[in-house]
């Protein structure tokens, strides 16, 4: 699983691609299964979802995604679960401080950044996960929230007119 | 020199930040954010927490510094090993008159305690707060401790700005009287790539630090690199950097110092120079003595901040020598 995450950082921008390509995909997917089964797949999905991130980016379903942002690296496998790295204990070999034979995943995402073509992303204040959200899919809820996002903007467009 | 800042108020209070400096535009009424806004090269030393429940052995350790030093950081739990807290050193610092900087490490307490402490150590007194993520729990004296880490260290950032210039928590719920301390963080400009270095610096001013206290820097070139495009990006405009410099005490420690913690990097020359000097420690303090000069000519750098563990007894020395704060002396208690 290591060898596929670091993969991923080596080849960001492909992953970034299929990522940006696929998302709306997948969350237009489970609308149209949200709207016929309710919420009756979330578990399945839910499986789905650690299943494929797991394997491809080592994801540990913090269920606050933010790999776009991060070099497609995903920044809860730093031993201290750091969203804006790195700390401050980088050997110079690039290693992380605690575990001395990892990639620090705050260089990795630097690099994985520097390939991706949003590569300004990494920029981003990112704030500490949400903690309710842990082992939940991040994908479902983004679903809701764009089928919520969609339902005021039309309600509110409807009110203009 | 500057009777601006000598000439402070008498002491009513002995429990208020002294002495207040109510001044239009500063986030904190402290005196390290005054004396760096004033645009003086400022000195910061730090504190290593007692392990003991003697208010005593604070104020101790905090007079060595007294008249060279702008502002002393109360470590928290640093090495991730445990001491006295950092919010209590601060509060029994500023009931004298000290300014010290509150540390605050994400490793030990979540969202819900550090909102406390900030709103805790503001009602006493304390102006300035440091945002580190801190040493993960494996590194000190107890390795079988839950590590926390609910934030990092530029979340903190966000939370301490939030509850200062939105008056609340970050659940939304406000708060009567915001508090009011001057926000800052770290940063390490050795980790490789400089690039990636300069851009989490950015990053962490964007995110609310205001001063930043860096890692040991011995390599000069390094710093002078990444300095200059700190510069270029117009950062030393929006925070001001202070440059960690340290005394080595020969040439063993330093060797130790740079294979055992992570992130220190002392280059070759400067452990050659000190295998080859008669006298290690003087040797040591010679360097730190010479890097200070050295940071108060980079462009882009406000102050240094000097970490003299088990040597603070030399820290007035090598400032006095070093001779970076222009012949103005420190404000210190024992001045009234
Ligand atoms: S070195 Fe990198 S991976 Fe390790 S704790 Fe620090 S930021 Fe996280």
């Amino acid at each position: 699983m290591y060898r596929l995450r670091r993969f991923a950082t080596r080849h960001a921008r492909a992953y970034e691609v299929v990522y940006n390509a696929s998302s709306p995909l997948i969350l237009r997917l489970l609308r149209g299964l949200n709207k016929v089964f309710g919420t009756r797949l979330d578990t399945p999905i839910t499986w789905l979802e650690a299943k494929a991130k797991g394997a491809l980016f080592d994801c540990q379903m913090c269920g606050n995604c933010v790999l776009s942002s991060t070099g497609m690296t995903c920044p809860m496998n730093c031993p201290k679960t750091i969203r804006n790295g790195p700390c401050g204990g980088v050997r110079a070999n690039g290693n992380c401080e605690v575990k001395p034979d990892m990639k620090c995943v705050w260089v990795e995402a630097w690099s994985g950044s520097q390939r991706m073509k949003h590569s300004q992303e990494i920029e981003l204040v990112q704030f500490a996960p949400n903690h309710q959200h842990k082992g939940s899919s991040a994908w479902i809820r983004l679903s809701k929230e764009n089928a919520q996002a969609k339902l005021k903007s039309s309600s509110s467009s409807e009110a203009q007119q | 020199m500057n009777a601006e800042l000598d000439q402070y108020p008498p002491v009513d209070n002995p429990g208020s930040p002294l002495p207040e400096l109510e001044v239009e535009g500063h986030r904190s009424e402290g005196r390290f954010e005054h004396v760096l806004r004033a645009g003086h090269f400022a000195v910061t030393s730090e504190i290593a927490p007692p392990d003991s429940a003697d208010a005593e052995q604070v104020y101790e350790r905090a007079r060595l510094f007294d008249g060279v030093c702008d502002a002393i950081n109360a470590t928290d739990g640093s090495g991730a090993n445990c001491h006295m807290s950092s919010v209590a050193v601060c509060a029994l610092l500023s009931h004298v008159g000290y300014s010290p900087i509150l540390q605050i490490s994400c490793r030990d307490k979540n969202r819900i305690a550090i909102q406390g402490d900030v709103l805790g150590a503001a009602a006493m007194g304390v102006c300035n707060v440091l945002a580190l993520s801190g040493d993960d729990v494996s590194a000190g004296d107890h390795p079988e401790a839950k590590p926390v880490f609910d934030l990092d260290s530029v979340s903190l950032l966000t939370t301490i700005k939030t509850m200062r210039d939105e008056s609340r928590f970050l659940s939304g719920r406000k708060l009567d009287k915001a508090p009011r301390v001057f926000a800052g963080s770290t940063i390490n400009p050795f980790v490789p790539p400089v690039e990636s270095r300069v851009r989490q610096l950015h990053k962490k001013i964007n995110a609310g630090a205001e001063f930043i206290q860096t890692q040991y820097c011995f390599d000069m070139p390094v710093m002078r690199e990444m300095m200059q495009r700190a510069v270029d990006m117009g950062l030393t405009e929006k925070a001001y950097i202070l440059a960690g410099v340290g005394t080595l005490a020969s040439a063993k420690t330093a060797r130790w110092l740079r294979s055992n913690v992570p992130g220190v990097h002392i280059p070759d020359e400067i452990i050659a120079r000190l295998e080859g000097a008669k006298n290690q420690k003087a040797e040591g303090q010679k360097i730190c003595v010479e890097l200070m000069q050295q940071c108060k000519e980079i462009e882009g750098i406000s102050g240094v901040h000097v970490m003299a563990y088990r040597q603070e007894q030399f820290v007035a020395q090598m400032v006095e020598e070093s001779g970076v704060l222009d012949g103005r002396r420190a404000w210190a208690p024992s001045d009234l």
